[in-house]
């Protein structure tokens, strides 16, 4: 039995309205809320690792592997197309499996790192996978290769029906992820990862082994990214080697800073306003869009320390 | 044996250059136990500054030889006006934060610098390719090297040297050391903390922009060096341990040879070999080759 609280009311009702009014947006507007929604997948996973007193700068590994995965494992253990996986639901989630598994590896490594360490040593490895991906040459190399999608939950869907039914598809994904994040956020082990933040040793004298929390949140983190980039795959219908590169990565951290770790909605949030900025930076300035994020970041860093979200609760509080 | 005389010098090339921008990384951390990514930037200023000057100073036909003295004229000039600006003007608001708050807060600052440039210098390259094959060639068993190489490689020695001079040997650099060792300590005893806080990173953003001012005649200056940089600067002194000298020393070598080896022998591994054994030092040395032991804190 769900308990219903006022977090998990207001989501299902979000979803509800995101859903059915969704379908009233222009085709740009569905496009950017999907791109949206994916890269808010990542940050919702960096919200954790950040409530764990952890800031990875390499996300863009898992995300780019979520991207890559249905695909490139096709390609490279040449199956036939008919083993070829082409659902726009079984995509994202093989994805996010392949990334877990990788962070299950990366982790009996990363979770013996803290601070800048982690930071870099999380870097470097999205940058090892950035390097081969570059090279080789059966999964496009620099170009990297289209993504498409044929079927949803096994049913053949119209070339016209296509982004709506991504639309829909990455809002119940949205939705589940931040549901059950916010329940994980609320268990035993959910609660330990700001325990672990202000004083680890402490966790450890209580008799709770900080690296195994450290190690299963990274390893949600990257399931998160998987699937996130597995939706982005979807929705621009491309992948390269970039979605690897440390600056997306670091793209996902701004996000993460901006919205603030004070609830699952505030990375969703952030990343709808980020991506909604930035497509009218492009069009507007060009080559002063990484300035305004810059000085945004800064800004924030300086007044609201604790993201934007924080704004909400202060009012909250105050009334 | 050629190919690995070619591998040596080709990688003591590249590690002459990664280690004037490393130490400069590690000596900012250090002191001030800060993790810049701007230096990145400010390395890619420094290129800029350089190719500008020296092709105004081409295109007016003056001594070529002196324009050896703009490739350290540019590193002066970035140093004095982006190091006091950064540090008095933004980071000295942030001292006392998390060390992964003065990141993000560096990382804005690499985001600012980035499009700075692009308003000054537009998104085309630059290059000023006069000064390297100015002083002729030299070969070593048959292959052929540019003396302006050579150089570069007792530029770096110097650099190193010089530093170290600084630190052991002299007034300014013991207290430096103090303050290093124990900040709070050396304010009580009256040393000017902010004084050396603002000189280090003064410093520290010369040492980034002459690497970028003596890799400019070598290669095309464009808008992303920085950012590619940056990565391989961070691999350099977390593999020889942050903070450390002679750690940015060898890291710098390993990692120059490295890149020369798998450029000779196995292109297509060239860019995640770096990244491969810098994981590789983190799993056996997890704080790096050259650092110290820390008590843990309750």
């Amino acid at each position: 039995m769900i308990a219903l609280d006022r977090t998990l009311m207001l989501h299902g009702l979000a979803l509800a309205v995101v859903v059915i009014g969704g379908a009233l947006l222009p085709d740009w507007i569905q496009g950017l809320v999907i791109l949206a929604f994916g890269k808010g997948l990542v940050v919702l996973g960096l919200l954790l690792l950040m409530r764990t007193g952890l800031v990875s700068f390499g996300q863009g590994l898992f995300y780019c592997l979520g991207a890559y995965a249905a695909v490139s494992v096709a390609r490279i253990f040449t199956l036939p197309d008919s083993l070829l996986i082409s659902d726009a639901i079984l995509m994202p989630l093989f994805g996010g499996i392949v990334a877990g598994i990788i962070a299950l590896i990366l982790g009996f490594l990363l979770a013996n790192y803290r601070a800048i360490f982690f930071a870099m040593l999380s870097l470097a490895f999205s940058m090892i996978l950035y390097g081969l991906l570059i090279k080789m040459s059966v999964l496009g190399s620099s170009d990297g290769f289209n993504v498409a999608y044929t079927t949803v939950a096994g049913v053949a869907i119209a070339q016209s029906a296509k982004l709506y039914v991504l639309y829909a598809v990455s809002s119940a994904m949205v939705f589940i992820a931040m549901v059950g994040l916010h329940r994980y956020l609320r268990s035993h082990m959910g609660r330990l990862a700001p325990a672990i933040r202000d004083n680890e040793l402490r966790v450890e004298y209580m008799g709770s082994s900080v690296r195994y929390v450290i190690h299963v949140n990274f390893i949600i983190a990257a399931v998160l990214a998987g699937v996130g980039g597995g939706l982005v795959a979807l929705s621009s219908g491309h992948v390269d080697p970039d979605l690897a590169y440390w600056t997306t990565s670091g793209e996902f951290v701004f996000v993460a800073v901006l919205g603030g770790t004070a609830n699952v909605a505030a990375p969703i949030m952030a990343s709808l306003l980020f991506e909604w900025i930035k497509s009218a930076a492009y069009q507007y300035a060009p080559y002063t869009w990484q300035m305004v994020l810059g000085i945004a970041l800064l800004l924030v860093i300086m007044f609201l320390p604790q993201g934007l979200w924080s704004v909400f609760n202060r009012q909250a509080k105050e009334a | 044996m050629t190919d690995l005389a070619s591998v040596l010098i080709d990688g003591i090339i590249y590690t002459s250059y990664l280690f004037i921008i490393a130490v400069g990384l590690t000596l900012i951390y250090g002191v001030m136990k800060i993790l810049n990514m701007a230096h990145g930037s400010l390395y890619a200023l420094g290129a800029y500054v350089a190719a500008t000057l020296v092709g105004v100073w081409f295109s007016h036909g003056l001594n070529p030889y002196a324009s050896f003295a703009l490739l350290f004229v540019a590193p002066i000039l970035v140093g004095l006006a982006a190091g006091p600006l950064i540090e008095r003007g933004l980071l000295r608001f942030m001292y006392g934060k998390d060390e992964i708050v003065l990141l993000l807060v560096t990382y804005a600052v690499l985001l600012i610098l980035e499009d700075v440039i692009k308003l000054v210098w537009g998104v085309e390259s630059y290059s000023a390719y006069q000064p390297y094959g100015l002083l002729g060639n030299f070969d070593v068993a048959g292959l052929l090297y540019t003396k302006y190489d050579a150089l570069l490689v007792v530029v770096a020695i110097l650099v190193g040297f010089a530093l170290s001079w600084v630190l052991t040997q002299t007034r300014q650099g013991k207290l430096l050391l103090a303050v290093i060792h124990d900040r709070e300590v050396s304010t009580a005893m009256g040393i000017n903390v902010h004084r050396f806080y603002l000189v280090t990173f003064t410093v520290g953003t010369m040492l980034a922009a002459l690497g970028g001012a003596l890799v400019a005649p070598q290669v095309s200056v464009v808008p992303s060096m920085g950012v590619e940089m940056i990565v391989l600067a961070f691999a350099v002194v977390v593999i020889g341990g942050l903070g450390s000298l002679p750690g940015a020393a060898l890291g710098a070598l390993i990692v120059g040879l490295v890149r020369s080896a798998a450029v000779h022998y196995a292109p297509q591994v060239e860019l995640f070999s770096i990244y491969l054994v810098m994981a590789l030092v983190l799993i056996f040395r997890p704080k790096g080759l050259f650092s110290a032991a820390e008590p843990r804190k309750i």
